[in-house]
């Protein structure tokens, strides 16, 4: 089984909720999951933002449901780290 | 997330805390100077049934109450839709599966009861007096005198709130709404005495 440990995501979203709210969303996503956003530009109704998403096991499609529930939009994956269980035997 | 927070996270997304707060105070405000205009008038009109006057002011307080409900849910649906899809277009996606879609749904409801409870509830507030008495239980001053003073005292709090919000002093922001209403009371007393 791999394990994705982290993301970092490429987002558009609206200016509310702020990148808080949309961390702390993102974060509940899953447990354990370590949310840093980075705002990168700022448009008259959206902004667009860098979000990392760290932890032990991610949960891709539960990330991206809470984006989207925000009213956020995923434009790309741009980095990812994965980690492959060991094989026993 | 209970369903106090999702309303408070809905209104957030919205910005519609002032909308609210607004609709809240000015159709309060109708709603306390309709009853105080009625009631002025039915107090120089001489004696009345007490139960024509609540009939009367009741009637006047449900057509508030569903003019204040109909009027804001339809023109605050409107400007939601219209926000909604100001911020589709800026996202260049479907946004109606989002809290956004969710809250130009629902905020417009949540306005709209505001709406219609705000002047519903003030005039209850001023008739219970009338109501009191007219189920039989005395009171220490006639009823239509009291509801007048419960009207003025109603008036002056939305003035107390106004100021507060405002950040100016309550109790000048209470004085001037509380003119307002004198005004409209002696306006009415001047007309009805002709």
């Amino acid at each position: 089984m791999v394990l994705v440990k982290r993301l970092v995501l490429d987002v558009l979203k609206p200016h509310q909720p702020n990148a808080l709210e949309f961390s702390q969303a993102i974060a509940k996503a899953g447990g354990g999951y370590r949310v840093c956003i980075t705002v990168l530009e700022v448009d008259e109704k959206t902004e667009t933002l860098q979000v990392i998403v760290e932890g032990d096991a991610i949960d891709f499609c539960a990330v991206q449901s809470s984006i989207n529930g925000l009213g956020g939009s995923l434009h790309s994956i741009d980095e990812v780290e994965v980690q492959g269980e060991p094989q026993s035997g | 997330m209970n369903l106090l927070e999702q309303t408070r996270f809905l209104l957030r997304i919205t910005r519609t805390h002032d909308i609210m707060r607004r609709y809240f105070v000015v159709n309060g405000f109708d709603g306390a100077l309709t009853m105080l205009g009625l009631i002025m008038g039915f107090l120089v009109s001489g004696a009345t049934s007490l139960s024509v006057i609540i009939n009367v002011c009741l009637g006047a307080a449900i057509a508030l109450g569903v003019s204040g409900v109909s009027s804001a849910y339809v023109s605050e649906a409107a400007e939601r839709k219209r926000a909604l899809g100001k911020l589709e277009n800026a996202m260049i996606t479907d946004m109606s599966n989002s809290a956004h879609g969710e809250a130009a749904r629902g905020v417009p409801l949540l306005v709209a009861l505001v709406n219609g409870f705000s002047p519903l509830a003030i005039s209850l507030l001023i008739l219970l007096p009338l109501i009191t008495a007219n189920a039989g239980f005395a009171l220490p001053i006639q009823p239509l005198k009291a509801a007048v003073t419960i009207a003025l005292l109603l008036i002056f709090l939305l003035g107390v709130f106004l100021g507060s919000i405002a950040g100016v002093s309550w109790l000048r922001s209470g004085i001037q709404t509380l003119l307002i209403a004198i005004l409209t009371a002696a306006l009415i007393y001047l007309f009805a005495s002709f």
